[in-house]
């Protein structure tokens, strides 16, 4: 039976599917008989995905133009 | 597919890169918007300051615009920028807090932080009690507050979506550091998180 500590430990490769199926169902042996780790380990997962889905960021339109210039400015400098 | 997003397609990076090096403005053109939003974000996310991410923004592109004949082709173009950036806005940290050097290899506290959390359950969406606005900003913020260390890793794994090896590059660091760093900023943002998305009232210890 693993500890709180070293379910913790794995977590993230738990989360990310890195771990061998041994070590995996130990954790999930683990989660199934410890509340508190279910729960951090549901809410670390959902905190994951929240950011996954967060807005991409598109810059906006008068920050690329200075960008296009800085670039073309040092491109006429080069020659 | 909305007028922001790139006309370039992954498959064709090679090529586009090949008259990048040309000089062919439609295609550095075409590197810029492709990449330039995620780069601005990352440079927002480290530096917390919009000028200097603006400035980290230029100096990324045009550093890699000039150099781009020392791009090998070993890693992908993104990675290599995201090395350039991380460069650029740790360069403005370091300005910034000049009485306090700031490196990604910072000491890491004892990972006692692993251990007191927050317990409670949260709804099935919880995400949804929030506008979309409201949740931007509680995503960022909760960010904001991780230390540069913890910052950088979490975003570039988790948000910009980078393998554990891309993010290591990237970042100079070591496999196991980019790891232990991702579990601390995770736990830590989980933290954070639940104390906007937890279930009301009883229902919070429901589980127990």
């Amino acid at each position: 039976m693993l500890t709180c500590k070293q379910f913790l430990d794995e977590l993230s490769d738990y989360l990310d599917e890195k771990t061998d199926p041994d070590l995996r169902s130990k954790l999930e042996q683990h989660i199934s008989d410890c509340p508190n780790c279910w729960v951090i380990c549901d809410t670390t997962k959902k905190t994951i995905q929240i950011y996954k889905g967060m807005d991409p960021f598109p810059i906006p339109s008068d920050m690329h133009a200075r960008l296009m210039s800085a670039l073309e400015h040092k491109m006429a400098k080069k020659g | 597919m909305s007028a922001m997003s790139s006309p370039i397609e992954l498959d064709d990076e090679a090529a586009v890169l090949e008259q990048a090096r040309r000089g062919d403005t439609n295609a550095l053109t075409g590197l810029l918007r492709r990449y330039e939003g995620k780069i601005f974000r990352l440079a927002l996310h480290i530096t917390q300051n919009r000028e200097d991410a603006e400035d980290v923004l230029q100096e990324t592109f045009l550093k890699a615009f000039e150099h781009l004949n020392q791009f090998q082709g070993n890693s992908k173009f993104y990675t290599w920028i995201v090395r350039i950036a991380v460069n650029q806005a740790l360069m403005k940290l370091r300005k910034r807090k000049s009485d306090r050097a700031v490196s990604l290899d910072e000491q890491l506290d004892t990972g006692e932080d692993t251990v007191a959390r927050e317990i409670a359950a949260w709804d099935e969406n919880p995400e949804q009690r929030y506008s979309r606005e409201e949740l931007n900003h509680i995503l960022t913020s909760a960010v904001d507050d991780l230390t540069p260390i913890y910052r950088a890793v979490f975003v570039l794994r988790d948000i910009e979506e980078l393998s554990t090896e891309e993010t290591a590059e990237a970042l100079n660091l070591s496999v196991p550091a980019v790891k232990s760093r991702l579990l601390r900023a995770r736990l830590q943002l989980r933290d954070k998180l639940t104390r906007h998305f937890k279930r009301k009232g009883e229902d919070a210890f429901a589980y127990m």
